[in-house]
């Protein structure tokens, strides 16, 4: 016998009310991000420098700022997807978990914000 | 209060059985690519920041101790690309008995060996356009 009611059995949601949604993301984001990271590793190994001029006028394509913009926000939430689990897992004080988990999406969120702002920006820029 | 049964715990795994190490390994990897993700978006955000800028974060990047970084940062990509992907078959179901996780275990490690060398020697060996 269970001790769930039937409509909770039905919403498959578990007792945190969030279902396989954090399981999901996890690996959406990890499918995506194979040819995200793929296609970033080469774009920056095939540049034929790294100054300002080469790597500005790359970023400044449609496809290349597109992707950058993809990868970086994917890459983030896949990241904090993971650290997530790492500190539930590994910090066993609760006021220590609680607040790592929270500092732990403040930083991921500033990342993925100040990189897909840095991209537009580039992408946008004049130069 | 007595002592209450408990589920078996870390000490009952062998650490000689490859599938617990390259799950751990998984998430090592994983924290260091986090890491890798703070320095691209820096890079970015130099490059945003214009000419200037950008010149004196890419010196910064230059030095020789960062090419152990970005030797370390290319090693995780390339295992936790090769790990990540058998997990994701485990997803399915697929090759999760015993003797299966002992063999995909043995190819991921030896799949990622293979693609962090031919990542590094690509980034990093003189003729390559890395810094």
């Amino acid at each position: 016998m269970s001790l769930r009611t039937p409509l909770a059995q039905v919403r498959g949601l578990g007792a945190a009310g969030e279902g396989v949604h954090h399981w999901w993301a996890q690996r959406v984001t990890a499918v995506a991000l194979v040819p995200l990271a793929a296609w970033f590793l080469v774009s920056l190994l095939t540049l034929p420098a790294l100054d300002y001029a080469t790597v500005s006028a790359w970023l400044h394509g449609i496809w290349s700022a597109t992707l950058m913009v993809l990868f970086v926000a994917c890459a983030a939430w896949h990241s904090r997807l993971g650290v997530q689990v790492v500190i539930e897992d590994y910090v066993h004080d609760c006021g220590l978990k609680a607040t790592a988990l929270v500092l732990s999406v403040f930083v991921h969120v500033v990342v993925a914000l100040a990189g897909v702002f840095a991209v537009l920006r580039v992408a946008f820029g004049s130069g | 209060m007595r002592e209450r049964p408990l589920s078996p715990h870390m000490s009952v795994y062998r650490m000689t059985r490859y599938s617990l190490l390259t799950s751990i390994g998984n998430r090592a990897t994983g924290l260091l690519l986090s890491i890798g993700l703070l320095m691209l978006v820096c890079w970015l955000a130099a490059l945003a920041g214009g000419a200037r800028v950008y010149a004196k974060v890419l010196a910064a990047f230059a030095a020789p101790a960062y090419k152990l970084v970005y030797a370390a940062l290319l090693a995780a990509f390339a295992y936790h690309l090769i790990a990540g992907i058998r997990h994701l078959i485990w997803d399915t179901g697929h090759g999760l008995e015993r003797a299966q996780s002992q063999r995909s275990a043995h190819l991921v490690i030896a799949a990622a060996a293979v693609l962090a060398a031919a990542c590094i020697w690509w980034a990093l060996a003189p003729h390559g356009a890395a810094p």
